[in-house]
């Protein structure tokens, strides 16, 4: 267990939270097979510490006390239930699991961990409902903040979770660790859960950006635990080294007012340098230069063209020749239109903006709606001298672009275009 | 935990197989009965005549049943046969899905025990 240095009650008790919470839920549903009960009785114990501690001191176990206080909550509400005689569905735990009892979280298998990581990013579950029931059962984050984080009403985010749960227990998703054959198949589905909470968090859609830094920094937690239990997992380890260099950029992409600084303008000493070292070795790390899947090929591949922006050490640094080249790699294992639309870009910085627009052909059809194309398209145009269809392109990526934020910046582009002596 | 494992499929699709791609349906039938035996068991299947020869029954606005020829959901696949089916978890249900054919979409759903009701 953890050692815990004297600290301020409140403080502990919040740092006990966000580090245990996942541990004890495991413990009491290998125990009481209850998700209904378990996170109700870990919240009111959880409650109970905030009364108790400041009052009474600090208990020598503080995680030991949380569980202890919670099993005592979930065996008064089984107690009630058998005098009203009330059935309620268990959750199905792998057979040979069934009988056993564990006394408390000294003789903790961390296996317990991995199981409820599984259950929570089950393929048989809606994926954002996924990645919002992994926030709160694993990392301990409260549903108002998890709803906070994916931008929907609270209301709605508990809805959503009661209902991911519900159908755990109703249509029998064991809390167990599958079968060694089917475990790199669920592993990467856990990958896929924890990136969308990443990229719901990092990627400029809709909302404040520092809402979105705090959700990507708790899909990196996330992923470290995981890592945690489970050692040099190929794709777990690509996707970390992935989410660190996007991460370590986020205090230099927006300025003082909040608008949006592009990665050329970025003021790179405002990059978190741990972050990328961190990554860098992760990429170099073994496990990676093995064949691996697919999915794991194309978080390295991502992870490497964030890479070549991280170590050069200017914009005009930057070796385009390679990030061309990376980009040709990931179009290979999946070719989507947003992977195109990033190479074009990458061909215009390494061969001039007409090579780019010429990469650009044939996308419309694809990406329809999207801002970013007529972005590309206007930047490219301006810079190739043509100031008219520039202004098309911008006016357009404007009309179609609905973050707050990204908007100002195109805004800004084409007001310096039409200022600017033609 | 019971399951009902719906299968879907083409329609057509059985009639337009030849003799070759009949075997490798029972071969795929018969991997999934063996992996539910040696799991747990089979409770009920069958395989339905396809859609055109459904009757829906519903009842109006006003009331009045109204019987319709066909299916109740128009679609280009359609419900063509079922396994109910007892077996650990749904992981292990997803497993055995897994075998059947692979021209087939197939629904894995629990089943309920509806409160108060006692079938006759």
């Amino acid at each position: 267990m953890t050692s815990l240095p004297p600290h301020d009650p409140a403080d502990l008790l919040a740092r006990v939270v966000r580090e245990e919470w996942g541990r004890l839920v495991s413990l009491l549903l290998a125990r009481f097979r209850r998700l209904d009960l378990v996170e109700d009785a870990l919240g009111d114990a959880v409650e109970a510490a905030a009364r108790r501690w400041p009052q009474d001191g600090v208990p020598d176990n503080p995680v030991g006390w949380l569980h202890t206080t919670a099993r005592r909550r979930i065996l008064d509400r089984l107690r009630g239930e058998a005098m009203a005689q009330r059935k309620v569905p268990l959750l199905v735990v792998a057979s040979e699991e069934g009988g056993v009892v564990r006394a408390d979280p000294g003789d903790l298998v961390e296996d317990d961990l991995l199981r409820l990581v599984l259950m929570c990013s089950h393929p048989a579950l809606d994926p954002a409902a996924a990645s919002a029931l992994t926030l709160r059962l694993v990392l301990g984050v409260g549903t108002p903040d998890v709803a906070r984080l994916f931008l929907v009403p609270e209301p709605t985010m508990a809805a959503r979770i009661t209902r991911a749960k519900k159908k755990i227990v109703a249509a029998g998703i064991p809390f167990s660790v599958p079968s060694a054959a089917e475990l790199p198949e669920r592993l990467d589905v856990l990958a896929q859960t924890a990136y969308l909470a990443f990229t719901a968090g990092y990627a400029p859609g809709s909302g404040p950006d520092a809402v979105r830094t705090e959700l990507a920094g708790e899909a990196i937690r996330l992923v470290r635990v995981v890592l945690g239990l489970r050692p040099g997992e190929p794709v777990l380890t690509a996707l970390l080294a992935l989410m660190l260099l996007q991460h370590s950029r986020r205090d230099a992409r927006v300025d003082a007012t909040g608008a949006i600084v592009l990665l050329p303008d970025q003021d790179r000493s405002r990059w978190h340098r741990d972050e990328v070292h961190e990554a860098l070795a992760l990429l170099d790390s073994a496990v990676l230069t093995g064949p691996v899947t697919v999915q794991t090929a194309g978080y390295a591949v991502q992870a490497r063209i964030a890479a070549e922006h991280a170590t050069a050490p200017d914009a005009r640094s930057t070796r385009w020749d390679r990030v061309v080249a990376h980009y040709d790699t990931l179009l290979a294992l999946a070719p989507t239109p947003s992977a195109q639309l990033a190479r074009a870009v990458a061909v215009a910085e390494s061969d001039g903006p007409r090579a780019g627009l010429a990469q650009l052909d044939g996308l419309d059809d694809q990406l329809p709606h999207s801002h970013r194309l007529p972005a590309v398209r206007a930047e490219l145009l301006s810079r190739a001298g043509d100031d008219e269809g520039a202004h098309a392109a911008y006016a357009l990526a404007i009309s179609r672009c609905a973050n707050d934020a990204e908007r100002a910046l195109l805004t800004a582009r084409l007001e310096a275009l039409d200022a600017a002596p033609g | 935990m019971r399951y009902v494992v719906l299968i879907a499929y083409a329609p057509g699709r059985w009639e337009a197989a030849g003799a070759e791609e009949r075997q490798e349906f029972f071969d795929a039938h018969h991997a999934f009965e063996r992996f539910v035996d040696e799991r747990g068991r089979r409770l009920e299947s069958a395989a339905l005549c396809d859609a055109d020869l459904a009757t829906t029954i519903r009842h109006g606005e006003d009331g009045t049943p109204v019987v319709t020829d066909g299916p109740f959901v128009e679609l280009t696949e359609q419900v063509g046969g079922y396994y109910d089916v007892e077996l650990p978890d749904l992981d292990t249900a997803i497993a055995a899905a897994k075998l059947l054919p692979r021209s087939y979409t197939v629904e894995v759903r629990p089943t309920v025990q509806v409160e108060g009701y006692q079938s006759l």
